[in-house]
């Protein structure tokens, strides 16, 4: 059937003129691509760059004669370098620096006096030669002379060079390498534990007769009201030093590795379940009819239908939870003691030793795993929209007693689990003073009279979370509209999309770390964002983008394509169809991404941990702060302040969604 | 009106009763290519179709009719070649700038609009009053046959009350052009034949020239002034339904529409041999000695008694009926001819020819070729 293009009488193709409308839409989607690109993709490569920058002293480049004590008669000039040869004045690893690095003139002249009347004379060998007499900075080829009172004072000033070499010295560090061990032996073993507890759990909501569904399934979804660090206090009240059931736990310790995976597995648990739900949920019930009149077993039927038809959702749920856990540095802060992570490690290059440089390093490094785990990811969740589309029976359990007992036993011990770890931070912020005195009361909740930010860090997180959703939602809906309902333009959708998805790559500390970098630059005229609201708004919004992106298009893409067609014979323009048919229609998607970006923006603080300033202090901020600062308790309290928010924000969003799809989709009742 | 396809060009101006009178043509489309990559959907298709004429395009799936469809409606735009809408180019004006209604198979109503709303779409931002809206929507309510639906939303109507009403939105800004993409096929039987009429019977009142993009035969042939034939995104022929049905102008038209019965054999001097047999064509088209693939329409043969082939009468064929299925009009009749060897013949013979010649699953028997019904096509074309 495939004849070739060859055929074709030349000519030009002919191109469609662009009316008024393609013009918008591409304006639009230019104007939101413009925003990723400067939220996203810039800042990336700034720190991309800056992770090869290296910044040492180059002895060779600076020359130096000394006078008599005449000052007349001159030696011989001499480099620096031959200098600190002779004298060994400078080992070879001080010469590394960063760029604030100084090293005084005078460590290759030991017999310097500032009272002698020795002069001195330097210059570059190279056009690139700063040094600083004073403040004044100097680089020149000329020679310079100076009195030995000023020559004190000058300061030969690192220069910058681009490389590798912050790679090697990475690599050859034995407690930063350590690190990616670490990291991945925490992310695999929660993983294993989440993907199982989830599957049993979903297995049990979806394949069993089991009662209180409803109620379990509510349960499961608390974890993502909360920050993921608030588990960590939960356990230190558990099992810390002073933990009420430290005993348990038989001379292990808490604070490391095992802290670090019951906490995973407490904060990933929902994700994993949803993933593993939509999979087990679109079962066929053919395929168990043919299994019984066959006469498999139950185990056989098990594992030759159950498991390879949810095995998409398992292995996304995987790569899923991984990516949280590798990339997570709430928990690691909190209850990770001297067990380093990927995640701490930015944290302490970046806050601890303001080594931006290696920080930018450690963040090239946790965005490998992360892009791997993603792009597997995105080639499963293709092959699972295969199987969505073919017709099926629906799959009605059949009640069974002892499978029911199995199952609620199941659910009943994760529901114990989640419900106990809120349920001891609820504790533990009640009571005056652990474990001395046991009174209750509200002192905790005395934000103001802690560091950490205060109430003000409350209502910020309030003002954050409500321009997220608000701002981001448009942003992103609209985006996703222009991106699916554009005719043509085939590149710039391509890249659109691409920029769009990136954000599920990109861990939130690898984001802010790569913010600083973008908009910390003085040059950069967005600079002026930096330490504000607006930054955290632009970070929060990028760092949640593609989840809302692909609820949009999901959406979108059910909608009938020809909607566009007709409007357009009809003359009509695309916004009118936009704001009468697509908006109403998509209403329940895009409440959802609201929603969603209003607790996630409540709850992140991998993503703006290193924008915050004081006046834009963040209650998840404050809990990881007060914790620091070791009010343990207070920091408990901001973190059921968060949770409380949370969960009215979803019953307020409950609410309203029914009030308005009651009002508004009419149109879905036959 | 000339359709300039190689075949189609010696066909189609028989009969053009419609275009009788208009000088020039209403949709002129002159040399139209279009490919996706390597994909060739469309080539060198050219037609021209009159003011107030029913166009089917009529083809199997695949074939590129709505393709065509699309590049009229400037939804994909063709890769070569000109469109002309009532004398002025329009090959490069987007959808919104062109003259045309349309209805997609789908409907593609507004689920969240009421009927009346959905209709009311196109009018509103034209300039018209809110009353001149209201009554040009009940106007073509009325039209449609659906008054009572005003209020009712999308999904609360059938599948034809939605057809309806996704006509009456195209035809709302009395458009120059209706284009109707597969309008019918998601409807059940009966609901589709009854609507068929409706459309022509709309379509005459308004006089809107429309083009509707079909795969099922009957309803082109019932429906259209002329039919666009259209196989490998190509234009096989073009012409009225009587024209494309009897003298059709390639055997896959042939074989497209309608049933026929076909062997290969070799033309030979106005007439072809099959077997010992030597029937008669009025085909005088094709050179001598060039394979050919004999075409025959079963309604087309003729019963007759055994003895009547005898004594050479023209294009006789002794045959014997293996099958016979009452198919309430006429019977359908499996026939075997040594001349055919193990190519069996298919005819239809009316209730009363088989009650008079008494015919039955093995009886001998004759059946009579006409010559004009016998359709020859060399074979490779």
């Amino acid at each position: 059937m495939t004849e070739m293009t060859a055929e074709l009488p030349p000519g030009r193709r002919v191109r469609l003129s662009l009316d008024r409308d393609g013009i918008i839409k591409r304006i639009f989607m230019g104007v939101i691509a413009l925003y990723l690109v400067a939220a996203l993709a810039l800042p990336l490569y700034a720190m991309l760059s800056k992770s090869f920058v290296t910044y040492g002293f180059d002895l060779a480049r600076y020359e130096f004669q000394v006078s008599d004590e005449t000052g007349t008669v001159w030696s011989e000039p001499v480099t620096a370098e031959a200098l600190n040869a002779e004298l060994g004045s400078v080992p070879a690893d001080d010469l590394r620096s960063s760029s604030d690095g100084r090293l005084t003139a005078t460590t290759f002249f030991p017999d310097f006096s500032f009272r002698s009347p020795v002069k001195y004379r330097m210059r570059g060998t190279t056009d690139d030669a700063p040094w600083l007499v004073g403040l004044d900075l100097k680089n020149t080829t000329d020679w310079q002379e100076y009195d030995s009172n000023t020559f004190r004072r000058i300061n030969l000033r690192p220069v910058k060079s681009v490389g590798a070499q912050n790679y090697v010295e990475y690599f050859s560090n034995p407690t930063l390498f350590s690190s990616i061990q670490n990291s991945l032996y925490i992310a695999v073993v929660s993983t294993v534990l989440t993907v199982v507890f989830a599957f049993g759990f979903a297995y049990a909501i979806n394949r069993s007769c089991m009662p209180f569904k409803g109620a379990f399934r509510m349960i499961a979804m608390m974890p993502i009201l909360v920050p993921s660090l608030l588990p960590g206090i939960a356990l230190i009240y558990l099992f810390g030093n002073q933990g009420m059931m430290k005993s348990l736990l038989m001379g292990q310790s808490i604070y490391g590795p095992l802290g670090i995976v019951i906490g995973s597995v407490f904060f990933t648990f929902p994700h994993a379940l949803i993933i593993i739900s939509t999979a087990l949920s679109i079962a066929d019930q053919r395929q168990y009819e043919a299994a019984e009149s066959l006469r498999a077993s139950k185990w056989r039927t098990f594992w030759t239908v159950t498991i390879p038809g949810a095995r998409y959702g398992l292995i996304s749920a995987a790569f899923v939870t991984f990516t949280l856990v590798i990339t997570d540095f709430g928990l690691p802060k909190v209850i990770g003691g001297q067990y380093n992570v990927l995640a701490i490690d930015i944290y302490k290059q970046v806050i601890g030793q303001q080594n931006f440089e290696m920080g930018a390093v450690v963040s090239v490094i946790l965005l490998i795993p992360a892009v791997v785990a993603f792009l597997v990811d995105r080639q499963v969740q293709k092959k699972q929209v295969s199987l969505l589309s073919a017709r099926s029976v629906p799959y009605q359990p059949r009640p069974d007693r002892r499978l029911e007992a199995l199952c609620l036993a199941w659910c009943g011990t994760m529901a114990v689990f989640i419900v106990g770890i809120i349920a001891i931070c609820q504790y533990a912020a009640l009571i005056r003073f652990w474990p001395y005195d046991l009174s209750l009361s509200l002192k905790n909740y005395a934000f103001d009279r802690m560091d950490g930010g205060g109430w003000a860090a409350y209502w910020n997180s309030i003002k954050l979370a409500l321009m997220t959703a608000g701002i981001g939602t448009v942003v992103i809906f609209t985006g996703a509209y222009m991106v699916e309902k554009i005719d043509g333009f085939k590149t710039g959708r391509g890249l659109f999309q691409f920029l769009a998805m990136l954000p599920m790559a990109v861990p939130g500390m690898v984001l802010g770390l790569a913010y600083i970098f973008f908009f910390n630059n003085p040059a950069n005229p967005l600079h002026f964002i930096y330490g504000t609201m607006i930054i955290l708004v632009i970070s929060t919004v990028t760092h949640f983008y593609t989840v809302g992106h692909l609820t949009a298009l999901t959406a979108l893409k059910q909608i009938d394509a020809e909607f566009e067609p007709v409007a357009s014979s009809l003359r009509q323009p695309f916004y009118k169809l936009f704001a009468r048919v697509t908006v109403p229609v998509c209403l329940p998607a895009i409440l959802d991404i609201s929603i969603y970006l209003f607790v996630n923006a409540m709850t992140t603080v991998s993503a703006v941990v290193f924008i915050y300033s004081t006046h834009t202090a963040l209650a998840s901020i404050a809990v990881l702060n007060m914790d620091d600062a070791g009010d343990i308790a207070p920091a408990a309290a901001m973190g059921m302040m968060i949770f409380y928010t949370n969960a009215g924000a979803r019953i307020l969003h409950a609410l309203a969604s029914r009030r308005i799809l009651n009002r508004t989709q009419a149109w879905r009742l036959r | 009106m000339v359709a300039m396809t190689r075949r189609g060009a010696l066909q189609a101006s028989a009969g053009d009763h419609v275009a009788e009178g208009s000088a020039q043509p209403y949709l002129e489309i002159a040399d139209l290519w279009k490919s996706f990559g390597d994909f060739v959907a469309l080539r060198e298709v050219t037609l021209d179709i009159a003011k107030g004429e029913f166009v089917c395009f009529l083809g199997p799936s695949g074939c590129g009719k709505t393709t065509l469809l699309r590049a009229i409606a400037g939804l994909d735009p063709q890769t070569r070649g000109t469109i002309r809408q009532g004398g002025s180019d329009i090959s490069s004006l987007p959808p919104s700038q062109r003259d045309f209604g349309i209805v997609f198979q789908s409907y593609a109503l507004f689920p969240n609009l009421t009927v009346r709303r959905n209709i009311a779409f196109g009018l509103e931002n034209t300039g018209r009053s809110k009353r001149e809206i209201d009554a040009r929507v009940t106007e073509l309510l009325d039209l449609v046959g659906l008054p009572e639906q005003a209020s009712k939303y999308p999904a609360q109507l059938s599948g034809g009350q939605q057809q309806r009403v996704a006509l009456a939105r195209a035809i709302a800004i009395d458009p120059g052009l209706l284009l109707l993409d597969e309008p019918l096929s998601a409807l059940d039987a009966k609901v589709r034949v009854h609507l068929r009429h409706q459309i022509k019977e709309l379509q005459r009142k308004l006089g809107v020239t429309t083009i509707m993009v079909t795969h099922d035969q009957e309803e082109a042939l019932s429906m259209a002034d002329r039919i666009v034939v259209i196989n490998r995104g190509r234009i096989e022929q073009v012409g009225t339904p009587t024209e494309i049905y009897r003298e059709p102008a390639s055997l896959f038209v042939a074989d497209f529409i309608g049933e026929t019965n076909k062997v290969a054999s070799t033309y030979q001097g106005g007439s072809v041999t099959l077997g010992d047999v030597v029937l008669a064509t009025s085909e005088t088209r094709i050179a001598d000695g060039a394979a050919v693939t004999v075409a025959v329409r079963p309604e087309d043969i003729l019963p007759h008694r055994a003895e009547d082939a005898g004594n050479g009468a023209a294009n006789m064929l002794p045959v014997t009926i293996t099958d016979m299925e009452f198919l309430g009009s006429y019977w359908r009749t499996h026939l075997r001819s040594d001349a055919l060897g193990e190519t069996p013949l298919v005819a239809n013979f009316s209730m009363n020819a088989v009650r008079r010649l008494e015919l039955e699953p093995g009886t001998a028997m004759a059946v009579e070729l006409p010559a004009e019904r016998v359709l020859v096509f060399a074979r490779g074309a």
